[in-house]
């Protein structure tokens, strides 16, 4: 059975690098904003992608027309067996 | 290799030791909790921790291994010590029992955690100096965490304020354990080397007090206090459990490599 | 969802102050398929193309999270610090990708928990392959570099799907995947090369895992009844049997470097076709778990259900908590 209320829906922009802008990346669903944003630092920064999040609940968002043609992140930086280049690959392994 | 029981240790491996077994026990516990969470954001959460301390343990006990000068490796203490030899708190290998008793290990734990690496930033030992450098960043997100879902726990429903204040309940008579202090350790602080626990006690208590304050539970002060040991490597009966399954693969295949 | 009252659907979709023709509408969708143009959320598209991209997308997350569960079993076991701290990172990506799934799934109007509730009723599936037990440790070597191997096939072309937010997830799903085969790739090089015991433990794997990991692109093309219409609209892009056949020549050489072979008498090199031919499927089997039959269904569905059940006292009262404070928490962040 379905929870009677579920976490609501929060937006999730990060900005990768500095210079550039908030990007959306995805969302998630939180029960308000201060776990939302410690939420969006786990999932979306695992790997170090983030300089700045900010979490918008879905529902504030106003969208337009569809014609339209749109403490926390260091500890990320050593887990070096995330990146794929990580790995010594015995030799002649094609596709990996 | 199995190698020399803990307490014939040159002393710093020890302490390195203490500390690194309480990152290693709490990380295998918080493994348990993977596609268990409550939620998926929390499996994530949950498990980032657990890489946090994942990561402490190996530094630690791979420090502790250079120390002895016998070639023993993170793996050689992680997987071939016996019981005895471990030296964590016993707050960190209790069962993870409900999603409250496992935050209110956490609270407990992290508040203490934090306090030590802060001090521990300024051993004269660079590898200590280094890992509580790095992991304060960690654990000051970890103490967050706890206490974030304490108060959520605490002030939420009368389900959960029940749940958090029997998880605890459960664990403050492991509290006091935190804060022991030995002839080892007072050596270690005496060279500038270690911190010492005991004078982690009063910032802590008014630390934790404050968040259990705000998430509308009760300190249970004057209630019983566990003998521990566990730094003497005294453990609950639950150790050898947790031990067993940890260990297992790796003892069923002497020198192997994985 | 997104902000925008029911009543002014209809004076969005298209841009235009009136409702446009259906036939209009029409024709603009399959205009930007054809172009291999995006669509996006709030774009207008058939409701079979939605019912289908929800049913696809949700299924490919509980895949997802369901997933997690036979390789979460190794984590408190994992037999070196590296590996145990390796796995979880894995487990906890699945977590992750189950996540983006759901999120793309919400953006075509349907909430995660009515996507949970079909799949705790066994009315959405999973990725069949979850039905099969992690024995050993070798288990989660063989996962990694076939299963996941698999899934990268799969998911490759995906990057290309006719939805945005669809599209978007499987390039960032592809970036972490390839961590995942490799490191499965490399504990079976590792246990290949070792004792004997280990040597032992990795073919044995690899005998349990290679068919089922064939049977994870479904079934043949001629009994794939919602392919055609899947391709059509670019939310498939290639064929079941050419993504199987793409993944045996993949995998035939990797298994080659390990020294570990395949359970496949027929399995040899074709010069003329330029690919490997390989020996028959056991589709009764594959029909037998896709059903709920296979050694793991039931214990699959029932981990996942009682971490659900047990979880919603604490979803409960974070809810609570936040109602409570409301002011509070908008501005603790």
């Amino acid at each position: 059975m379905t929870d009677r209320r579920q976490w609501p829906l929060w937006e999730v922009f990060v900005r990768s690098k500095r210079g550039l802008s908030h990007n959306h990346v995805g969302s998630l669903h939180a029960a308000d904003a201060s776990m939302a944003l410690r939420m969006a630092r786990d999932v979306y920064t695992r790997r170090q992608e983030g300089v700045s999040i900010w979490v918008v609940p879905a529902a504030s968002i106003t969208a337009s027309s569809p014609d339209e043609k749109d403490p926390f992140f260091e500890p990320a930086g050593d887990k070096v067996y995330r990146h794929p280049t990580f790995y010594d690959l015995p030799e002649g392994v094609e596709h990996l | 290799m199995s190698g020399v029981p803990t307490a014939q240790l040159p002393p710093v491996a020890q302490y390195a030791l203490r500390l690194g077994d309480d990152a290693l026990i709490l990380a295998q516990r918080l493994g348990e909790w993977a596609a268990n969470a409550p939620e998926l954001e929390e499996d994530v959460a949950l498990t980032n921790i657990a890489l946090d301390l994942l990561g402490q343990a190996r530094v630690l006990l791979t420090h502790a291994g250079k120390i002895e000068a016998a070639g023993r490796t993170e793996d050689d203490f992680a997987f071939l010590r016996d019981e005895r030899d471990f030296v964590n708190v016993q707050l960190v290998e209790q069962p993870n029992g409900d999603f409250a008793q496992t935050i209110a290990r956490q609270l407990f734990f992290t508040a203490y955690q934090r306090l030590l690496y802060a001090r521990l930033a300024d051993s004269v030992d660079p590898t200590l100096s280094g890992v509580a450098g790095k992991a304060i960043k960690e654990v000051d997100y970890h103490e967050d965490h706890a206490a974030g879902w304490t108060r959520r726990l605490g002030d939420g429903t009368e389900e959960s304020h029940r749940r958090m204040q029997a998880g605890v309940d459960r664990l403050w008579p492991s509290v006091d354990e935190l804060f022991r202090t030995d002839q080892l350790e007072q050596r270690l602080v005496a060279e500038g080397i270690a911190v010492d626990a005991s004078g982690l006690r009063e910032e802590w208590h008014k630390r934790v007090t404050s968040v259990l304050d705000e998430a509308t539970l009760a300190a249970p002060e004057g209630s019983w206090t566990a003998p521990g040991g566990g730094r003497r490597g005294l453990h609950t009966e639950a150790f050898g459990y947790l031990l067993a399954e940890m260990q297992h693969l790796h003892r069923t295949h002497q020198g192997a490599r994985w | 969802m997104y902000g925008l009252p029911e009543e002014a659907k209809d004076t969005v979709a298209g841009g235009r102050a009136v409702a446009a023709s259906e036939a209009e509408l029409q024709s603009e969708f399959d205009q930007m398929v054809a172009a291999d143009q995006r669509l996006e959320p709030r774009d207008w598209v058939p409701d079979a193309y939605r019912k289908t991209l929800i049913r696809q997308i949700a299924q490919h997350a509980h895949s997802e999270i369901i997933g997690m569960q036979p390789e979460g079993n190794w984590i408190t076991r994992a037999p070196s610090l590296l590996r145990k701290a390796i796995l979880m990172a894995k487990v906890q990506d699945e977590a992750g990708h189950g996540l983006y799934l759901y999120s793309a799934a919400e953006t075509l109007g349907v909430s995660r928990d009515e996507l949970l509730d079909l799949l705790h009723r066994g009315k959405q599936k999973y990725s069949s392959i979850f039905n099969y037990p992690t024995l050993t440790w070798a288990d989660v070597g063989a996962i990694g570099w076939l299963v996941d191997g698999a899934a990268i096939t799969n998911q490759i072309p995906l990057c290309r799907c006719s939805y945005g937010p669809y599209a978007r997830a499987m390039v960032r799903i592809c970036k972490e995947e390839s961590f995942h085969q490799r490191q499965g790739y490399q504990i079976l090089y590792t246990l290949a090369h070792g004792s004997a015991e280990q040597r032992a433990m990795a073919q044995d794997a690899v005998n349990r895992w290679w068919w089922p990991s064939l049977m994870m692109f479904g079934p043949p093309d001629d009994e794939s009844q919602h392919s055609a219409q899947s391709m059509a609209w670019k939310i498939k892009r290639h064929s079941n049997d050419e993504l199987r056949q793409k993944f045996v020549d993949m995998v035939v050489p990797q298994a080659e470097i390990l020294e570990l072979t395949l359970p496949d008498p027929d399995l040899r090199w074709n010069a003329e076709r330029g690919r490997y031919d390989f020996g028959p499927i056991d589709w009764d089997e594959f029909w037998r778990v896709v059903k709920g039959d296979g050694p793991c269904n039931r214990q699959r569905m029932e981990h996942r259900v009682r971490a659900h059940e047990n979880g919603r006292w604490v979803r409960e009262a974070a809810l609570a908590y936040a109602a409570k404070h409301q002011a509070r928490a908008g501005a603790a962040a």
